[in-house]
Order: structure tokens, then sequence, then C-alpha cells
């Protein structure tokens, strides 16, 4: 559909505004990452000289790498739980037909339109009613409702991209459900498994909005980070904020670079497939 | 004019057969809500090469499909022998497919593809490679025994999925267009492998396809789909020979219609007129351009068959075309449409001359919707 | 042709995962709503609509509302006006590097939010960034008070937040129109602009409704810029509920408020629904 023709060059005043609107966007990363080598601090105009400082202090500080581990423990079993949930609700969405199913798909991908707020404030509710005490664990499993829609998102997607026939000859070879998701279908998701899990985990390493209300003694790293803005700012943590930044950009780009993989594996194997497949009944 | 004398019955020119392997009764399906199949009825004999032909949209595959078990039916029944074939899951028929896109796994060698309906249903171990090299070496791919699915050719795949199916002596097996993706000679060379291959194995193959030609060069029997219900079923003699609809007619090989008007045993379309032993009134009859036969040379001389009984025309030609073996010729005598015949050697013809022209057979048939 | 086994497996965990970390907490938001608290800090359940007239009839929330709707317009608008441009020069004259300006911009949508917003903190500071630059410049010759610690500074950090949610249905819907009704419409004598706003335009407006309702519904119910860089006149109905979860303790009211903004949201979704279903069979 966008192949074939080639792309006009575009009028000068679009390509400066666009140009400028990639400024913006980048501008306060830039100044981020500048100002974290900035040895005075974390204002001001222009940035002084340069230093590690902050990075070093970064280092010898507790309890932030306490709250790095409790966000690494947090992120590890949100994925679990968004993959373990979000598999066969796209599996359901993809394949099945049932009573109640568009109703079962705005259920499952409201937290996504939802603001934070909302699904923070109910689930401290629940928690609150049941009497379990706010810690870790609640933490993760609001993370884990949280992106439940992520996952079923993406995995989705990737079921789409699979060729059914090929579970069908599973099946029409004697293999049930069961066997043919595990030797068919299950080794041909992996890629857009692991990408999936990439983008969840790094989401939930971010995680705020949700984690705000449902925080108890312990902290994950964006609320240690947040409890120390409260005192003001420093620039350690431009640094470790630099430090996150630069690790998310890293794990968004292997999450996309898995992602596009899988769009080339299957337009390499299209010419395999007559086209008058897709989409015919008879 | 004189119909064709009835063939010796294959396995029943009817739809129905005397103990079938697969018996087909009164199946309906819909997707959603529209209609695709209407209560469609065959039965198929056991080893017999049995083609489902129609045009896309007119149901073959979904029908596969239905026996297969990828979808359910909306009614009616599926047996097989004395089972209830439709209450079975896919995963436990006794039928097999080749898929049109192959769909072999990837990430398995063309070996564990083959054995995968093996493995799946528990075979012996000891059992396994000897039964898979024998079906490579029935398609001629006992050498690929390793090579990835990937690396293959479309014919190649092809024959990995026709061995993967078999290997599992299904009791029928079940092709969907496997041959559409190939190119033309492939495909030729790839017909007369898989109706040896059928001869050779003996299990009932049920084909669907929308080429006619090939439908007529492999089947023991035709199911013409049109619309969700069945137009003929009939060996490809009969139903080439002696259509039953204008649009079996039509869909199978060439033909011209021609819409007459029969009085008391006289046919008359236009100019041609003919005896026929047809019931009064309005009727279509299917003329084949190769039942046309030149009646007079360009030299105004009588053709060599000039007392070859027939419905007697005159006309001028306005095209020719060679091909091959015969002409194909566009005449113009006068009626609504132009007749095409297809003439061996006939010398040029076209131009204001007219020629004179026998039509030596034509079939009475249908118009209108399938009943 | 799948059984009803397979179908149970596939829907029922999820379903009931959904079931009790977000339906019931929803219905115990609900329930909260009608209840009030006692002077000595006790929930009474005492089923009343108090709290949803509070909500309507206190001038300080109606204020605090209309205000929240004011940014959450002026975000919506602001990132339409930079993302629908950049989007369309991506689509339509990026060619060769587009994959990598796409990544460009994915890296800002799923980078963290907290960080983002602390960089605009610490660029919008009377020692900030800018003030610094500014004066640098000799520009001004003292911080500029209102760019931290105002409705503007949430707007322009918002702005900054969901452009790139703004951009990514526009970019996809500008994807999905054929390039040959571009080339059919110049063939027919159109002009570039011309083309634009009789072909284009119209073509991406599901895309543009689905960026806007996103951009809109998630800064109404955003909390963290105005904590950030929002100060006392930067409040938002979010920083409204919070204070009410927290010290200011009244639960049945933020549930009230809460539940008020959960309707709305899905009302502006079931409305922007129908809208783009209409739009694309148009």
């Amino acid at each position: 559909m966008t192949g074939g023709l080639q792309a006009r060059r575009a009028p000068s005043l679009l390509s400066v505004y666009a140009f400028l609107v990639y400024a913006f966007l980048y501008f306060p990363i830039v100044v981020l990452l500048v100002y974290s080598f900035n040895g005075s601090g974390v204002g001001g105009f222009p940035p002084a000289h340069w230093t590690l400082d902050w990075y070093r202090q970064l280092f010898g500080d507790g309890a932030l790498w306490e709250a790095v581990w409790n966000s690494v423990f947090v992120a590890v079993v949100a994925v679990t739980i968004a993959l373990g949930l979000g598999l066969p609700a796209a599996l359901a969405l993809d394949r099945t037909n049932f009573p109640g199913k568009a109703l079962f798909r705005r259920l499952v991908l409201l937290p996504l339109i939802l603001p934070g707020i909302i699904t923070g404030l109910s689930l401290l509710m629940l928690f609150v009613a049941v009497g379990m005490k706010l810690s870790l664990v609640t933490i993760t499993l609001g993370h884990g409702t949280a992106l439940i829609s992520v996952a079923t998102t993406e995995i989705f997607a990737g079921l789409q991209k699979l060729e059914r026939a090929q579970e069908e000859a599973s099946l029409d070879l004697g293999a049930n459900h069961w066997k043919t998701f595990w030797r068919v279908t299950f080794p041909n998701l992996r890629v857009s498994l692991i990408a999936a899990a990439l983008l969840i985990f790094t989401l939930s390493l971010d995680e705020i909005a949700v984690s705000f209300f449902l925080i108890g003694r312990a902290n994950t790293l964006p609320l240690e980070i947040w409890s120390r803005l409260r005192r003001g700012i420093t620039p350690e943590i431009n640094a470790i904020s630099t430090l996150i930044l630069v690790f998310s950009i890293a794990m968004i780009l292997l999450w996309y670079r898995l992602r596009t993989r899988l769009q080339h594996v299957e337009e390499a194997r299209a010419p395999l497939v007559p086209a008058s497949i897709e989409g015919e009944t008879a | 004019m004189t119909k064709a004398a009835p063939l010796a019955a294959v396995s029943g020119t009817a739809a129905t057969v005397a103990a079938p392997i697969l018996s087909i009764r009164q199946v309906s399906k819909r997707f959603g809500q529209r209609p695709v199949l209407h209560g469609i009825s065959l039965d198929v004999a056991s080893g017999e090469f049995l083609t489902i032909l129609g045009e896309s949209g007119s149901g073959k595959t979904t029908l596969l499909r239905l026996i297969a078990g990828f979808e359910d039916l909306d009614s009616g029944e599926i047996w097989m022998g004395a089972e209830r074939l439709d209450r079975i899951p896919a995963h436990r028929r006794q039928v097999n497919t080749v898929f049109q896109s192959y769909a072999l796994f990837p990430h398995l060698s063309v070996f564990d593809n083959v054995a995968y309906g093996l493995r799946a249903k528990n075979t012996a171990q000891a059992e396994i490679p000897e039964r898979v090299t024998q079906a490579l070496a029935m398609v001629q791919m006992g050498e690929f025994a390793q090579a990835a699915p990937a690396k293959l050719s479309g014919g190649q795949q092809q024959r990995v999925a026709l061995a993967r199916a078999l290997v599992n002596r299904p009791r029928v097996l079940l092709l969907d267009e496997p041959l559409s993706a190939l190119d033309a000679n492939l495909r030729r060379q790839m017909q007369v492998e898989l109706k040896s291959l059928q001869r050779e194995v003996g299990i009932t193959f049920i084909f669907v396809t929308h080429d006619q030609e090939e439908a007529m060069a492999l089947s023991d029997r035709v199911a013409l789909l049109r619309a969700g219900l069945l137009e003929q079923v009939a060996p490809p003699r009969e139903i080439y020979g002696e259509p039953e609809t204008a649009y079996a007619a039509q869909f199978i090989g060439q033909t011209n219609l021609l819409r007459a008007e029969v009085k008391e045993g006289i046919a008359t379309a236009g100019p041609i007129v003919w005896r026929t032993f047809g019931a009064s009134g309005k009727a279509t009859y299917s003329l084949r351009p190769e039942c046309i036969r030149l009646v007079t040379e360009s030299a105004g001389l009588p053709f060599a068959n000039a007392d070859v009984s027939g419905g007697r025309f005159r006309g001028r030609v306005r095209s020719q075309a060679f091909g091959g073996a015969m002409d194909l010729l566009e005449i113009d005598c006068g009626g609504a449409n132009t007749i095409r015949a297809r003439i061996a050697n006939p010398g040029i013809l076209t131009g204001e001359r007219e020629f004179e022209f026998a039509a030596t057979d034509a079939i009475r048939v249908r118009e209108g919707e399938p009943e | 042709m799948y059984s009803r086994a397979y179908k149970a497996g596939v829907t029922i965990p999820p379903l009931l995962w959904v079931t009790v970390f977000l339906l019931v907490p929803y219905a115990i938001l609900f329930c909260y709503s009608f209840w009030s608290v006692s002077p000595a800090q006790v929930i009474l359940h005492n089923w009343n609509l108090q709290n949803y007239f509070q909500l309507l009839r206190n001038p300080i929330y109606v204020q605090v509302l209309l205000r929240s709707i004011r940014i959450a317009a002026s975000v919506t608008v602001f990132a339409l006006l930079l993302g629908y441009p950049l989007a369309y020069y991506l689509s339509f004259h990026a060619a060769k590097r587009k994959d990598l300006l796409y990544q460009l911009v994915i890296i800002p949508l799923w980078a963290s939010y907290l960080v983002r917003g602390y960089a605009w903190k610490t660029i919008l500071g009377s020692d900030g960034v800018l003030n610094g630059f500014l004066q640098y410049l000799h520009i001004t010759h003292k911080p500029v008070e209102f760019f931290l610690y105002s409705p503007f500074a949430v707007i322009i950090t918002l702005t900054h937040i969901y452009t790139p949610f703004m951009l990514l249905p526009i970019y996809a819907s500008l994807e999905h129109i054929p390039r040959n009704l571009v080339e059919a419409s110049h063939d027919l004598g159109s002009s570039s602009w011309s083309t634009f706003r009789r072909v284009i335009l119209p073509l991406s407006l599901p895309g543009v409704l689905a960026g806007a309702t996103f951009a809109f519904v998630l800064t109404l119910g955003d909390f963290l810029a105005p904590l950030l860089v929002g100060g006392p006149s930067g409040i938002m109905i979010s920083n409204v509920v919070v204070s009410l979860f927290g010290a200011a303790y009244n639960w049945p009211l933020g549930a009230a408020i809460s539940f008020g903004m959960m309707l709305l949201v899905v009302t502006l979704l079931l409305i922007t629904e129908r809208l783009e279903k209409r739009l694309v069979i148009s």
C-alpha cells in the first residue's frame, strides 16, 4: 500500500517544521543528558565544567540500588503475569468466537486508555477491603494488571502474522490443540513473546502512576526518585535519570527491531503463498 | 443430430454411490450472515479421484475444510463409513490435507515435517524412519530429508507436503488447489505424477480446483460446485459431452449457447435449424466448437464429409486464429452472437464470402440457478 | 473447530484476573462514591448522592475541573499541531529514512514519564536551563517566574508527553491511504495543498480522532505533571483526588470524582468509536 511511489521532496517548510518537532521531543532528553555531566549542578546556562561526580555518587548510593533491585524484581514478575494472561487473551481474541467477545476485548484493553490514577486507586481500595498490606506485592499485582493490555495487544499482533495453515496442518496430522500450541504456535511466536517481554519490562521499570497508590515500605526506582524530588532537585537525579533513559532507549530499540524482523520474515514467506489464499472462503 | 451414447458408469453418475467411503449429507454452512453452502449432498467412492470444481466463492474450499474439520457445519452430516465424521475433532479424523500454501513447519527439517503426524500419534520409534523414507521416496524427495523447508522450491515443498500427508495412511486425502502456485509446465508434470501416485497408493483423493482442464485430466468424477450448490456430478467425459446445464457447458471447455424454439421435432435457433427429440417450447442448447464441420471448401466444392447430417447454416468468417491442431473461427451467421468453431486445416476463410457449416451435435441444457 | 474446553481455557484465566483486579475494584470504587466520611475519619456506609452533588456545586472543584478541561483541550490541540505535520512528513516524505525516523518517534513514546517530567522541571525553573539561557543572551535580566509552577508548565510538559501518542494513530491512518489516490488527485489537476485538504485530511480523520481521544483523556486524568511542574495554580482534578486520598482524607468523595472521570472517559470512548466507524465507512 505504501510502496511504489517515490517520496516527493518535501516542501522546505514542512521539513523544517518536522525537524523542529523532533527537536522539541528530544530537547529535554538532551538537556538531561548534558547536565548530568555538569559540574555546577542542574540549572543555569551554559553548563560549566565536565564531571563524572554525579555518576560516581550514584554508585555509592545504597538506597538507590535497593530501589533498582526492587524494580527489577517487580518487573520480572509483572512480565510473567502480563504474558501469562495476555497470551490466552490474545488467543481468545484472534482465534475463537464467543458471545460477549467484544465486551471481553474492551475489558482487557481498558487499562490502556484509562488514566493510571483510576486503576491505581481502585486497586488500592481492593487491597484495603481485603486487608492486604501495601508492599512490593501490591505494586507487582498493579503492574501485572495494567500491563496485560499491552501484552495482549503485542501478542495479538504476533499471532496475526502466523500462518494459520500451519496450525491447521498440525491438527490435521493428528496433534491436538495443546500439542499444536507447543510444537507449532509457540516456536513461531517466540520472537513476538520476547519482544513483548522487553516492552513490558521497560514499562514496568518506568511505571509510576499506578505504583503511586500501591506503595508500601519498599520503593521502586521511580518512586525512590520521586521521593527525593520532594526534597529538592539534585544533579544525582539527572545522572540516574540519564541512565534510566539510556537503558529504556536500548530496550525500546531492541523491541522494535525484533518486531520488524518478524515483518520481514512474513514478507519473505509471501511469494510461496498464492494471493488467493488471503480472504478466500470458497 | 444424435446424443452421444451413454458411457458405462464408473462409480455412478449421480451424487450417490454404493458403499461410499465418505458421505456428505445435506451440509450447509454460513459465515456470519453469508451462506456459503446450501444443503450439499455427495458420496465419495472408495479409491476414487474426485475433484470438486468451482469458481472462487463457490464454496469448494469451505467444503474441503468441513471434511478436514477446520470448520464446523451449521447443518447436515458427514459420515465416514459407519462413523459420524463431523462429530470427531480435526486431529482425530483419518483424513489428511495438502494445503494450498503447503504449510510446512519452517522450524523443522523435511524429515521432521513428514514424521510429525507419526510422532503426534505416538507411532513406535522404530517404525518412523522407515515410513518417512518410504514416503519421501514416493514423491522423489528422498535426498532432501535433512533440508530446511525454506530452502526448497515451490514444487519441492509441495511434494514434501504430499509425503507428510500420505505417510499417515489416511482413508481420504484432501488437496486444496495444491498446484495453483506452480508454473504451467511444472503443473502439468505434477498432475501426471499425482494421478499415478493416487493409482499406486489406492487412497481416495478429494481434489479442489478452479481449473477445469486440471479437473478433466485428473479425475474419476468431477463435482461441479456453483454458488454453494452442486451443479453436476459426473465423470469427465460425461460432464463434458453431456452437460446438464448451460453453466456446466460453459464452465468446462468452450461452447456456443443456442437459444432455440422447438416445434414438433424441429429446433430453430436463428439461422440454424436441426431435428431433435426434445419437447416443444423454448430450450437452450450447447454446441461445442469442435462439433461444427465445414461443408463447402473455399473453391465452392463440397467438402469431404458432405454427407454429414446435422443442422446446416451459412455464415461469413469474422476472424480466424491458429490454434495448433485446429483453427478457432468466429462465424457470423446473422444470429445474435457469433458462433465459435474449431475446424482442422480449413484454409483461410476470412473475408466477405459465405461458407456453409454443419453443426453435428447439440446438447439440450438447463439454464438458470442450480436446483 | 475450537472445542468448548479450548475456548474456556483461553478466556477464563484472563477473565478471572480482570474480574478480580479490575471489575471488583471498580465496583468497590463505585460503592465508595455513595458513602461519606464522618468527622471522626470513619467511613460511613450511608448510601447517598452527596458526593456527586458536592463535585458539581463546590466552586473550587468546578474551577479545578474547568481548568483541567482547558488544559486537556490545549494539550490536545498542541499535540495535534505538532504531531500531524510530523506524521505527514514521516508517511509521505521520509522514504529511505522512514524506519529510522519512526524509531525516533517511538523512543519518546515509551520512555519514562517521570524522567521527562523531571527534565522539564529542570528546564523551566527559575534557576533552570531556560532562564539561564535567556539571561545568558541578555534577553531577560531576571528569572521568568511563570515558566514553572503554572498551567503553562503543565501544558508544555504534557504536550511533550502526549505528542507521540497523537502521532502514531495519525501516522497509521496516513499509511493506510493508498498512494494511487494521491497520484490520481494530482493527475486530475489538484495542487498539493488541495489534495491534502480534500483527499488526505478526510481519510486521516479516524487516526486524528483516536489520537485526540487518547491525548485528551490521559491528560485530563493526569496528576503527575501538576505535582512536578504545576504548583498551586496548576492543580488538576486528579490532584484533588490524590489529596482526598491523602491528607484531606475523604475517600468517598475521591471515589466519586474518580468514578465520574471514568464515566466521562468511557462515554468519550464510545462516542469516538461510533464516530470513527462512520468516518471509516463514508
